[in-house]
């Protein structure tokens, strides 16, 4: 206490001399009550949110391969790993990867559309049963698609032996799927933005002679390009980390995604394939952790308007 | 890009009156006439998806599958009817998507409701008849003093086919799928034995041996009769003649054991029984009713680890939303500092767990907290041998820890942006009055913070409470519990158990349980969504 004391008087002996501008060094005490353990907090919190990270980065780069080989952080670098990831017949990384993409960019880009699509017609046009639409909307998406697995497997199995092409085993079938789920949150999250659009912009065009494709085309869509993004990148993020369903539907190694297929290289032998399944993790997560930072803004707001993660 | 309408205008009370331009088009008060290039458009579409309509209601009707055929003409009809009459915007854009909503994501749950109340799994897929003549193609004996066939195995597309000499030279093909047939075009080797056949491959000794199991599974049905028996050969070379083992009599719906006599009878459970309650293997579906939830609860090995299981799905996903929801506040407050050094890198670097992908998370996880060769043993502890995912109690911990790695950025996000949109006013004139920033907190900011992140964490619970890839990528529900010969473990929660029921490997598939256990989460899902909804008033936003 008595230094702190000291130092204030000191800090306004000086005052006179140099104003306000450049505050004196604060005593390491002080400094640290006001901000420093912000700083301990901070770096305790970053080294556990990033150590599994850079475990895995190490794991990957050393193609030791085992468990135990890759304990040693960082001590090996080279790129064995990543060969053996795409020489492997049985095991098709590069498929699994185009696979996700196929499976992700077309669901993604699907679900903006049918969603956008109920977002207009729920904030632009009035008619009967549209709030108990909303709310079953907002009810629905309490209950995730996985829940009904079972029942989704034995549906598609009867559907492969009509139409083999979108039954099991099919990435259109698991598309089909996953757009059951397009509405719910979406649709929400949509409404709420399309209603911030004022009205008068959808008026005026009208009265200039456009047709209501027009307007949802030419201008409601255009306007609200943010949550587009935010919901398609959402959808995207989602789908890429889907299991349970995907594991379910897709049982040819050629026709997987990332999920399943990354899971099966360690399914078993845990120990043995940790080098390369790191590799493939990182090839994996680069992507979409790289979309997540570039449109952190976007997501963040999306998030906080209510939607979660998965 | 803009597109030519597709439909005219809605008739709302908005639409003006027709401007001089409009009437150069049409003619006042009448409607928007459709341009033709939206016309043209909006034919092709509806063509396409009738056309693939009409490929599915064929092959529906193919398979002679009539409810299917008669939803999906309804279906077809009503889309048609959307989109051809006048009027009916909103269904217009509505349609695509609800009716996804509707197959996979309404039916699909009707539809696990009504498994639930059925036998459906491994052994019981499929109807009686079917079973029977499974019955009799499985249980095959070989016939005693049978002949002896010559047989080759050839090759047609990706299928297997022998081919058969008979002891007086016919020479006969068939196939699992195709029943016997004469093959009078099969060219022969020199001891008469048939060894080709225009349009099919013969294998040579090599590729035989090379595709061993596959040509031990060939059964070849001697006619379209099941009780007739098949031709397997054991060699590629020599085929014998099996009969089934067990004797169908159509009039008793019984089977009779051929050697020891014993009656199966229709045990009213969907399989054949003796009178010791042994039953065959291969049964069909029936109706249980409320077999499959009495059984979940009174089932020895199942009743307590069920129990478990709830217990700790509940303490899982409420711990989960209380550990990373204090975490993200305490980590907003302590970075809700404009002048903080460093801020937006601290930030970026927590928030990457959250930017990782969930499953591989688990994975990664994991390998860390191996027992045997993880990190965390090895190298941190010295190679200590503390069981982080075998022991039952540090198997919780460890998947409670992850699952705060992965949950605490987004807390961590909501409550920053929940914080910075309090008054800052309120914070001043509380500590006018004197009070303490503690105080401050606790009785002002928390309340506030609770009434706009309440939805959240309902919603986070909601989530947490079928966070399927934490656990399976983690610890696969395990260690398992000592007291069931069962694949149920000390982290398994409700939805990972629905999971390895239906389709875990080593027990038996069992859809029926699986569906039960399924309806139990949808009612407490449902229980809890309800209650919250009350509770938040969410759906008064709803206008």
């Amino acid at each position: 206490m008595s230094v702190r004391t000291l130092t204030r008087g000191k800090e306004t002996a000086s005052d006179g001399v140099h104003p306000p501008l450049a505050p004196k060094r604060r005593p390491f005490g002080v400094w640290f009550r006001d901000k420093g353990w912000r700083h301990v907090v901070g770096i305790l919190t970053t080294i556990f949110a990033v150590f599994p990270l850079l475990y895995v980065l190490s794991a990957a780069l050393d193609s030791n391969g085992t468990l135990v080989g890759s304990n040693g952080l960082f001590s090996r670098f080279d790129a064995g790993n990543f060969v053996a990831l795409f020489s492997d017949p049985s095991r098709p990384f590069g498929r699994w990867f185009v696979n996700t993409l196929v499976v992700g960019l077309v669901t993604s880009a699907a679900t903006v559309f049918l969603g956008a699509m109920a977002a207009y017609a729920f904030s632009r046009m009035r008619f009967k049963g549209r709030r108990m639409g909303l709310l079953t909307l907002l009810l629905l998406q309490m209950f995730p698609q996985l829940l009904a697995v079972v029942a989704i497997f034995l549906l598609l199995s009867g559907i492969s032996q009509v139409i083999p092409a979108l039954g099991l085993g099919s990435q259109l079938g698991l598309i089909m799927v996953y757009l059951g789920g397009a509405l719910g949150v979406n649709t929400y999250l949509m409404y709420g933005f399309f209603n911030t659009v004022p009205q008068s912009l959808d008026e005026a065009a009208k009265i200039d002679g456009a047709s209501h494709v027009q307007i949802f085309f030419g201008i409601i869509l255009r306007l609200v390009t943010p949550i587009l993004a935010v919901v398609g990148l959402l959808a995207f993020i989602g789908i890429s980390s889907e299991f349970v369903i995907a594991s379910v539907v897709l049982t040819d190694p050629d026709s997987q995604t990332l999920a399943v297929g990354l899971y099966s290289y360690v399914a078993q032998q845990r120990s043995e394939n940790w080098g390369v399944f790191a590799a493939g993790a990182v090839i994996a997560a680069i992507p979409v952790m790289a979309l997540f930072l570039f449109l952190q803004k976007y997501i963040v707001s999306g998030l906080t308007a209510g939607s979660v993660k998965g | 890009m803009p597109k030519p309408d597709l439909q005219e205008l809605p008739s709302t009370a908005a639409s003006p009156a027709p401007t001089p331009r409009d009437t150069t088009r049409r003619a006042p008060g009448k409607r928007h006439p459709d341009s033709l290039k939206g016309t043209l458009l909006k034919v092709v579409l509806l063509g396409l998806v009738d056309a693939f309509a009409v490929y599915v209601l064929m092959m529906l009707f193919l398979s002679q599958s009539w409810a299917a055929l008669a939803v999906s003409a309804v279906v077809v009809l009503a889309i048609n009817w959307i989109y051809l009459r006048k009027g009916g915007l909103p269904a217009k854009y509505l349609a695509p998507g609800v009716l996804f909503l509707l197959v996979f994501q309404v039916l699909v749950v009707v539809f696990s409701g009504y498994i639930a109340f059925t036998n459906y799994g491994d052994g019981h897929n499929s109807t009686k008849e079917d079973a029977i003549s499974a019955i009799q193609l499985t249980a095959q004996k070989r016939v005693p003093d049978s002949l002896a066939y010559k047989a080759s195995v050839l090759t047609k597309g990706n299928d297997f086919y022998l081919l058969f000499t008979d002891p007086s030279g016919k020479a006969q093909i068939g196939s699992t799928e195709q029943p016997l047939s004469e093959a009078t075009a099969a060219g022969k080797d020199s001891t008469g034995k048939a060894t080709s056949l225009p349009g099919y491959q013969t294998l040579k000794f090599q590729e035989i041996v090379a595709n061993q199991q596959e040509i031990l599974k060939i059964t070849v049905p001697v006619s379209g009769d099941p009780a007739d028996g098949t031709l397997r050969t054991a060699d590629g070379s020599t085929a014998y003649q099996f009969k089934p083992a067990l004797d169908y009599d159509a009039a008793t719906d019984t089977f009779k054991d051929t050697e020891t006599g014993t009656e199966y009878r229709d045990n009213g459970k969907g399989a054949f029984a003796d009178a010791n309650g042994e039953t065959l293997a291969t049964g069909w579906k029936i109706d249980v009713g409320m077999d499959n939830f009495t059984r979940a609860f009174t089932d020895p090995s199942l009743r307590g680890p069920l129990l478990g299981v709830i217990i700790w799905t509940f303490t899982f996903s409420i711990a989960s939303v209380a550990l990373t929801f204090v975490m993200g506040l305490f980590l907003a407050i302590t970075f809700n500092r404009e002048d903080l050094r460093g801020k937006k890198a601290y930030r970026i670097l927590m928030i990457l767990p959250y930017a990782f992908p969930a499953f591989l998370s688990g994975l990664v996880w994991s390998g860390i907290l191996n027992p045997e060769f993880g990190w965390l043993n090895q190298t941190l502890l010295g190679g200590a041998n503390i069981g982080w995912l075998t022991d039952p109690v540090l198997a919780k911990i460890s998947v409670l820890v992850v699952n705060v790695w992965l949950g605490f950025p987004y807390m961590f996000l909501v409550c920053t942006g929940a914080l910075q949109s309090l008054p800052s006013e309120i914070d001043e004139a509380a500590r006018m009055d004197g009070a303490s920033a503690w105080r401050v907190f606790r009785s002002i900011k928390l309340p506030l913070l609770l009434v706009s992140v309440a939805p959240l964490l309902i919603s986070s619970f909601a989530f947490n409470f079928n966070n399927f890839n934490v656990i399976y990528m983690l610890t696969g529900g395990g260690p398992r519990f000592a007291d069931t010969d069962r694949d149920i473990g000390s982290t398994d929660i409700l939805i990972t158990l629905v999971y390895k029921v239906a389709f875990g490997q080593g027990t038996g598939r069992d859809y029926g349980l699986a569906s039960a256990l399924a309806i139990i989460i949808f009612i407490i899902v449902a229980t809890i969504s309800a209650i919250s909804f009350k509770q938040t008033k969410a759906l008064e936003d709803v206008n």
